[in-house]
């Protein structure tokens, strides 16, 4: 609180508290005597009515309330004090428990992670292949794949337009275990810089698209390929001079039919044109250490399936 | 109050507390038609709460709310958080039984079904045994402390406290299985949970049935309030016969008593001295009557010993002793449109509520269709990606198989079929894939059905979209 504000509202509300508690207690305690006229023979007389007077003739009859429901009055009210004792809220008053959400959370986590820690210590323990074998990590891998990765790549994993798909066996940076768990640590950051100006005009352009598109046998301008296949060499510093790019990079393989934008004359030339700039969020610090490992062991086994798993 | 015209007489005055002191009532034992129906009740309503915690059912507890995995078990049945309309539907059943029963009968379930009148028979039973009938408890609590007064409330509280925690367990017994209960508690290894609701709610049932009981009913409880709204001249109450009782007057069993212009009420109090709430039923009807009908036991007896006709206090109607209706009448009155109504009303909400349970589907699911573009294959086809979320409501396994319809050419490409373990949920993700040429451009609508393998009439279809690029 006292980042907002000094002090003094700390002060106003505890000052409010104590107030408003003390007065409930003043009303209770004030409204529950009445003053009664006593008969001839010493007894009090009975009250009929409490002596209100609404609306000129409706009158409040006496009915008074149980012993014990006026104790129940003040026991909130003490209830109310102790809890303000145990837990704070006069003010800034931290309380005598000390108590607040934050620790809660730690704590309950903290929990979660004693019940939970040993079931993840045995398959961080393991190897990332042989986690792939256990049916039982994978089943807990889908369950975080469905729950932190299929809103890019999709449930079944085979991803869109711009969302590589990780069940063919065509990686972008490489897909043995260590580097698919340094991409889910770390992230990745695809960056292909525009082009057009490097490669000429914009018939060079379209030239060099020809080219790139027969390097995979796609459908294809043979005669502009030829073309473009001089002009080719720009790009050969990070897709290579065969076009079967760089892992290091993440240049992709230009020779395969697997297309990340799509494996069109149109597509390839916007990419020449504007670039394309791709980013996959870094997740250490998101998801626990232990559960990456599950979900590079459950990714990996996507395209690596073993026999054992095909009939399970 | 106006003090002006008060002046000229100074009236003396003393400081009351406005609050009323809890009066102790010593309801007085009795045996008779309406009493043995009451005891009965207790016997039924019991052995059903304390028994059935302890049934089995396939392996597992008959009745058992399991709260953490939201499972609820009751006998053959396992509701999960998606059949809430059932508790919704059994509450609704509930409230229109008792408008039901209190428009023919008053407040007959306060008297014999109510927890906290049932208790309170059987708490006071207890102390009754102990502590001796009425006038002894009286005797008892006039007297000082003496070695035998803390001998027999000691015992009478140890008693209360064994029964009101035994309750509490079973109670307990309902959420965590019951079996597994007692070996913890035997073995002090309840959790925190367990021991503060064994405690809360056993604290509640020794307070409510030793302490508070009438209390409850006439401060607490709402129903009490209502009953006038609920009542009608037809409705059956337990009444005192004014025009036959009274004058009241205590007389000589073998005097005329109509020559001495009496009533037939002997005005002996017992009526009184057997309510468990303390009421004079001669006043006439009251808020605080819970309509159990001991005083009719009560009055009977007397009626027999002076040989008077019985039934000077018994369950009548307004209308019955207003028109002097016979036994005939009072039944005939019973069949009015607002009985009617009540009756057809709840007749038809069984009926459905009970279709709808024998005809509950065992398997559950939903589509969800994955954000994000569709895919558009080498070939030219068009894949959409969908999660089905499916649940297994059994307690046995099922083999299940997704077909798609909806689109001419149209696949699922993923494995179609697969098992469910008993009582399970699973997301499948499905791959669909639709001929490019076959669909308009835009969303398409499809339907996915599940079907069980081994009951060819477990099946279940649900709408999606299918997306295709334009």
């Amino acid at each position: 609180m006292a980042d907002f504000t000094n002090n003094w509202l700390g002060i106003l509300l505890a000052l409010v508290i104590a107030i408003s508690i003390f007065g409930c207690a003043v009303l209770l305690w004030s409204q529950s005597k009445l003053k009664v006229k006593v008969g001839a023979d010493g007894k009090p007389l009975p009250v009929e009515t409490t002596g209100h007077i609404w609306d000129e003739d409706l009158r409040e009859n006496n009915n008074p309330l149980p012993g014990w429901w006026m104790k129940l009055f003040y026991g909130t009210i003490i209830f109310g004090v102790v809890y303000l004792l145990l837990y704070g809220g006069f003010g800034s008053y931290k309380g005598f428990l000390n108590w607040n959400e934050i620790d809660e959370y730690q704590s309950e986590l903290k929990a979660g992670n004693t019940q939970y820690g040993p079931l993840f210590q045995k398959y961080m323990a393991m190897d990332i292949t042989a986690v792939a074998q256990d049916p039982k990590a994978l089943e807990i891998g889908e369950r975080l794949f469905l729950n932190t990765c299929a809103q890019c790549h999709g449930s079944d994993a085979q991803g869109v337009k711009g969302f590589p798909n990780l069940t063919d066996n065509d990686w972008l940076y490489g897909g043995d275990p260590q580097t698919i768990l340094a991409t889910l640590h770390d992230g990745r950051n695809g960056f292909m810089p525009p082009m057009a100006d490097a490669v000429g005009n914009a018939d060079d352009v379209l030239n060099v698209a020809n080219y790139v598109l027969s390097l995979s046998g796609s459908k294809h301008d043979e005669a502009k390929a030829q073309l473009g296949k001089a002009k080719f060499t720009v790009c050969a510093a990070c897709h290579g001079e065969d076009g079967k790019g760089n892992m290091a990079m993440g240049a992709p393989n230009l020779t395969d039919k697997t297309w990340l934008y799509g494996g069109t004359v149109d597509a390839i030339v916007e990419a020449i044109n504007k670039g394309r700039k791709n980013q996959m969020p870094a997740y250490t610090g998101i998801i626990d250490e232990d559960k990456l490992h599950l979900l590079a062991a459950y990714v990996w086994s996507l395209s690596n399936k073993p026999q054992s798993l095909s009939k399970p | 109050m106006n003090n002006t015209t008060e002046k000229h007489e100074p009236v003396q005055e003393i400081e009351q507390a406005l609050f009323e002191t809890q009066r102790k009532i010593y309801p007085r034992a009795i045996s008779g038609y309406f009493a043995n129906l009451r005891w009965f009740m207790v016997w039924f309503t019991q052995i059903l709460f304390y028994g059935t915690a302890w049934l089995t059912w396939n392996d597992r507890q008959a009745v058992l709310f399991d709260l953490a995995a939201r499972k609820f078990y009751i006998f053959g049945f396992v509701f999960w958080p998606q059949d809430f309309i059932y508790l919704a539907v059994l509450l609704i059943i509930s409230a229109l039984l008792l408008f039901l029963v209190t428009a023919v009968a008053g407040r007959v379930f306060c008297g014999y079904a109510c927890p906290q009148s049932v208790y309170t028979e059987m708490f006071m039973w207890i102390e009754r045994v102990i502590e001796g009938d009425r006038s002894a408890r009286i005797k008892l609590d006039g007297v000082a402390v003496t070695p035998r007064k803390v001998a027999l409330k000691a015992t009478k509280h140890f008693v209360w406290i064994a029964l009101a925690l035994w309750t509490g367990f079973t109670f307990v017994g309902y959420f965590t299985p019951i079996r597994t209960l007692i070996q913890e508690t035997l073995s002090f290894a309840l959790g925190p949970w367990q021991l503060f609701w064994i405690l809360f709610y056993g604290l509640a049932t020794y307070g409510n049935a030793g302490w508070m009981r009438e209390q409850v009913c006439k401060y607490m409880c709402p129903y009490a309030r209502f009953q006038s709204a609920m009542f009608d001249k037809d409705t059956l109450t337990v009444t005192y016969d004014t025009e036959r009782g009274e004058p009241r007057g205590s007389r000589s069993k073998k005097v005329d008593y109509k020559a001495q212009g009496l009533g037939t009420c002997v005005d002996c109090n017992i009526c009184v001295q057997v309510c468990p709430t303390g009421i004079d039923i001669r006043k006439g009807l009251q808020y605080e009557c819970i309509g159990c009908a001991l005083c009719v036991d009560a009055c009977n007896q007397v009626m027999d010993k002076m040989e008077y006709p019985r039934g000077l206090i018994r369950y009548t109607t307004e209308h019955a002793l207003t028109n002097k209706l016979d036994h005939k009448g009072i039944v005939q009155r019973m069949l009015r449109p607002r009985i009617l109504v009540y009756s057809s009303i709840l007749g038809l909400i069984i009926l459905v509520s009970a279709l709808s349970l024998t005809m509950k589907s065992p398997l559950k699911f939903d589509v969800i269709r994955d954000r994000g573009l569709p895919r558009i294959t080498e070939n030219g086809s068009i894949d959409n990606v969908y999660r089905l979320q499916i649940m297994n409501t059994e307690e046995q396994g099922h083999h299940y198989q997704i077909d798609v319809s909806g689109i001419p050419g149209i696949t699922i490409v993923t494995d179609a079929n697969f098992d469910m373990p008993p009582a399970t949920t699973k997301l499948i993700p499905a791959r669909i894939r639709v001929p490019g040429d076959t669909a308009k451009k835009g969303s398409n609508k499809i339907i996915f059905t599940v079907r069980d393998l081994d009951n060819a009439n477990v099946s279940v279809s649900e709408k999606a979209a299918f997306l295709i690029p334009r």
